[in-house]
C-alpha cells in the first residue's frame, strides 16, 4: 500500500511530522498556567527563598548579658561583642533567675555571664571565668554562636597579652579557599539549580507522557504512523530547551544576585547541565512508563527523585559524615555527581580534567535510563 | 480490503473478554457491532487496531494481520476511541491540524473528505476542544480519525453521550464516508442505530450471538410478539411476569413487548388474567420484532 510520496520527501515529511509534534507541546505547556508557573515561577522562588532565607550564617543575634561585676574589663568586653556585627545586645539582667525566663521567652539566643569581681580576679589571679549559655534548640546555630562568642573573647585576651612574650606559642593560619567568607548561598545554588533540573524535566516530562496515556490521547498516537522515540523525542524536547533556560536564570540569579562566582568555564557549565537535563528528562521517561496517572508519576517523581537529591546528594548533608550504607547508596544518584561537578566548575573553576570521571558516570548513568526507557515503553496497551 | 477475524479469544486475568469470535467484514460495507457494556466491543477494536494481542486466533485489516504487519495497519486505520480523545486544551482547528501532520497529511489535502462533517464545526474552530458540545466533540472527533484518508474506520460507541439529533446526523455522515468507499465497523449499544448498517453482529459477554442483515435478523424472530399496554405499566410487567405461560416479557416504549410459550395462544385468555388483576385500558396487538427483541432472546 505504498502512498504517494508526498512532494517534501521522506525527510521532510520526517521532519513535519517532528515540528508538528513538538508545537503541540508547547501548546500544551503554554496554555497550562500551574506548569508554567511550575516552570519559571519555582526556580525563581527557589533560588531566592535558599538565597536569602535559609542560611547558615549568623547576623546581628540577639544575646542578654549578666554582669555581676560591672567593672572595666567587663565594659571593654560588652563593647566588642555590640561592636561586632554579628551580636546584638538585647538587655542587661540581674539575676541568675533571669536566665532561665529570657530564653524561655526566645528573646535570647545566649547569655553571657559574668562572674563577681572579673575584672579584679583577672588582674590578681590572672584567671577569671565567663560563662557562655546558649540555647541549642538549634544545635548547628548554638554552636556557631558559641565559636563566635570564644573567638571575640580570645582577641581580647590576645590584646591584653601584647606586651607579654610567652615561650611557647602554637599559631594556626587557617584559610578557607574557594568560599572564603564562608556564604552558605555558594552551598545552596548548584543544590537548588540541581533540584530545579531535576524537576522541571523527570517531573514535567513524565506528568506530560501520562497525561496522553490517562485522557486516552495514548491510544491514537498509538494508532498512527508516528513511532514511538518520535513521541518520546517530541515530548522531551521542549523541556530540553525549557530546562536550558531555567538553568540561565538560575545562574544569572545567583551571579547579578548572590555575587556568585563561576570560576570555570561557563560553556562546560551549559554543556554538563545539558547532560544532567538529558539524565532527568530520561528517568521522567522511565517513570512515565511505570505510572498509569498523572498522579502516580508526580508522587514518583516527587518521593523518588526529590527526596534523594535533597538528602542524599550532599546538597544539604554532607556525604562523607553519612554512615556507610548511605554513602554507598548516594553514589546511585545521579544529582550527586552534577553537584560535585557544578562545585568544581563554578567554585574551583577546574576544567574537564578533574571531573571527566563525574561525567562520565552521568553519562553511563544516562544511556542506562534511555536504554530501560525504550525497552519499557510499549508500541501497545499492554 | 475489508476485516477479516477468525477465532479470536482474549481474557484478563479471570474473564473472558472475547471467545472465540470469527467474522468477516465486507470490503466498503457498513458493519455494526451491536451489544450492551461489557460485552467485548472495545476489547475487539482495540485488538483491529493493533493496540492488543489476541490470546488466539488472527486477524486481518485491510489485508494486513493484526500483530505482523501492525504498522501498515497504523497507517491505513482511522480510530475513534469510546472516550473522548483528543486534546482539550487545543482548539478545534488545532487538533485537526496536528493529526494531519502526524499522518504526514494536510487539512487542504483531504478536506473533501471531512468537508461535510467540518463545515458544521468550522464556525467554532478557535474553541478549544474541551468546550465543544458532546455533538460537536464527535464530529471533531471524527474529523481527525478521517483526516488521512483511511481504508478502514473503526468507531467505538461513538454516539454514546450524543443527543438525537446530532446521533442521526451522525448516522448520516457514515452512510456518506461508505459511499467515498471507507470500510467502516461502528459498536453501540443502541439497538436502534443497528438498523442502520449493512450487516451487524450481536455480541454478549465476549460472544456472537448472531450475524446478518438488520432485516433478516428481525425476520428470523421465531415466535410472535405482543405489544401490551395498560394503565399501570409496573402493575402489568409484574402480572405478566407471573403469568404462567410467558415467554417473554420487556418493557419497550409505553407498551410490554410479550411472547407466549405456547403454539396456539390466544390473546384474550391474556386479557381475562389481566383483568382478573385488577389492570385496566388492556391492549394486545400482535406486532413486528425489532432487534432489541431478537437480542434479548439471543441472550437469554
Amino acid at each position: 500500500m505504498a502512498q504517494n510520496p508526498p512532494l517534501w520527501g521522506v525527510r521532510g515529511a520526517f521532519m513535519k511530522r517532528f515540528i508538528g509534534f513538538i508545537k503541540k507541546e508547547f501548546y500544551h505547556i503554554f496554555r497550562d498556567r500551574r506548569s508554567l508557573f511550575i516552570l519559571f515561577g519555582m526556580p525563581i522562588a527557589q533560588i531566592l527563598l535558599f538565597g536569602f532565607a535559609i542560611t547558615n550564617e549568623i547576623n546581628n543575634v540577639d544575646i542578654a548579658i549578666l554582669d555581676h561585676s560591672k567593672d572595666n574589663t567587663t565594659e571593654e568586653i560588652i563593647n566588642k561583642i555590640a561592636a561586632s556585627k554579628y551580636f546584638s545586645i538585647k538587655q542587661m539582667i540581674t539575676r541568675e533567675a533571669d536566665i532561665a525566663s529570657v530564653f524561655q521567652k526566645g528573646q535570647v539566643k545566649a547569655v553571657l555571664n559574668f562572674e563577681k569581681d572579673f575584672g579584679r580576679n583577672l588582674i590578681k589571679d590572672h584567671k577569671a571565668t565567663i560563662q557562655i549559655i546558649t540555647d541549642a534548640t538549634d544545635p548547628n546555630t548554638a554552636n556557631t554562636i558559641t565559636n563566635y562568642l570564644n573567638a571575640i573573647l580570645q582577641q581580647y585576651q590576645k590584646e591584653l597579652n601584647k606586651d607579654i612574650t610567652i615561650a611557647y606559642q602554637i599559631i594556626p593560619q587557617t584559610r578557607m579557599v574557594y568560599n572564603p567568607e564562608l556564604k552558605s548561598v555558594y552551598m545552596f545554588v548548584p543544590g537548588v539549580m540541581t533540584i530545579i533540573l531535576m524537576l522541571v524535566s523527570a517531573m514535567m516530562t513524565s506528568i506530560s507522557i501520562t497525561r496522553e496515556k490517562e485522557l486516552g490521547t495514548m491510544e491514537i498516537l498509538l494508532v498512527s504512523p508516528l513511532k514511538p522515540f518520535q513521541v518520546i523525542i517530541g515530548k522531551v524536547i521542549p523541556y530540553i530547551f525549557l530546562s536550558i533556560i531555567n538553568a540561565v536564570v538560575i545562574v544569572m540569579l545567583s551571579i547579578f544576585i548572590f555575587n556568585m562566582p563561576v570560576q570555570g568555564s561557563l560553556i562546560l557549565l551549559g554543556l554538563e547541565s545539558v547532560l544532567f537535563i538529558i539524565t532527568s528528562l530520561a528517568l521522567g521517561i522511565l517513570i512515565s512508563t511505570i505510572s498509569a496517572t498523572q498522579q502516580t508519576a508526580m508522587m514518583i517523581s516527587l518521593m523518588g527523585l526529590m527526596l534523594p537529591v535533597i538528602l542524599l546528594s550532599g546538597f544539604i548533608f554532607p556525604i562523607s559524615s553519612m554512615p556507610m550504607p548511605l554513602q554507598i547508596i548516594s553514589n546511585i544518584i545521579p544529582a550527586k555527581w552534577f553537584i560535585i561537578i557544578l562545585k568544581a566548575i563554578m567554585l574551583k573553576g577546574v576544567g574537564m580534567q578533574f571531573i571527566w570521571k563525574e561525567t562520565l558516570i552521568l553519562l553511563g548513568m544516562t544511556v542506562f535510563f534511555i536504554a530501560l526507557s525504550v525497552k519499557k515503553y510499549r508500541i501497545r496497551l499492554e | 480490503m475489508g476485516i477479516s477475524i477468525s477465532n479470536i479469544s482474549k481474557s484478563y486475568k479471570n474473564v473472558k473478554a472475547l471467545q472465540d469470535i470469527s467474522f468477516d467484514v465486507k470490503p466498503n460495507e457498513l458493519f455494526g457491532l451491536i451489544g450492551p457494556d461489557g460485552a467485548g466491543k472495545t476489547t475487539l477494536f482495540r485488538i483491529l487496531t493493533t493496540l492488543l494481542f489476541p490470546d488466539q486466533g488472527t486477524a486481518t485489516v485491510a489485508g494486513f494481520d493484526v500483530v505482523g504487519d501492525y504498522k501498515e495497519i497504523r497507517k491505513n486505520v482511522g480510530y475513534m476511541p469510546g472516550r473522548f480523545s483528543l486534546y482539550q486544551d487545543l482548539t478545534v482547528e488545532e487538533n485537526l491540524n496536528f493529526f494531519a501532520t502526524i499522518f504526514g497529511t494536510t487539512i487542504d489535502e483531504n478536506y473533501d473528505l471531512i468537508k461535510d462533517i467540518y463545515v458544521q464545526i468550522e464556525p467554532f474552530k478557535d474553541r478549544r476542544a474541551g468546550k465543544l458540545s458532546g455533538g460537536m466533540k464527535q464530529k471533531l472527533a471524527l474529523s481527525c480519525a478521517l483526516i488521512h484518508k483511511p481504508k478502514v474506520l473503526f468507531l467505538d460507541e461513538p454516539t454514546t453521550g450524543v443527543d438525537p439529533v446530532s446521533r442521526k446526523e451522525f448516522w448520516e455522515m457514515l452512510k456518506r464516508l461508505q459511499q467515498k468507499g471507507i470500510t467502516i465497523l461502528v459498536s453501540t449499544p443502541y439497538m436502534d442505530e443497528a438498523a442502520l448498517c449493512d450487516r451487524v453482529a450481536l455480541i454478549q459477554d465476549g460472544r456472537i450471538l448472531q450475524i446478518d442483515t438488520p432485516e433478516a435478523i428481525v425476520k428470523h424472530y421465531p415466535k410472535p410478539i405482543y405489544n401490551v399496554g395498560s394503565n399501570n405499566m409496573y402493575q402489568l410487567i409484574i402480572s405478566l411476569k407471573d403469568y404462567e405461560f410467558n415467554h417473554s416479557v420487556y418493557p419497550f416504549g409505553e407498551f410490554v413487548h410479550y411472547t407466549d410459550s405456547r403454539t396456539d395462544f390466544n390473546p384474550k385468555e391474556l386479557r381475562h388474567y389481566l383483568e382478573s388483576k385488577n389492570l385496566i385500558d388492556i391492549e394486545i396487538e400482535q406486532t413486528e420484532a425489532t432487534i432489541e427483541d431478537t437480542f434479548m432472546e439471543l441472550a437469554k
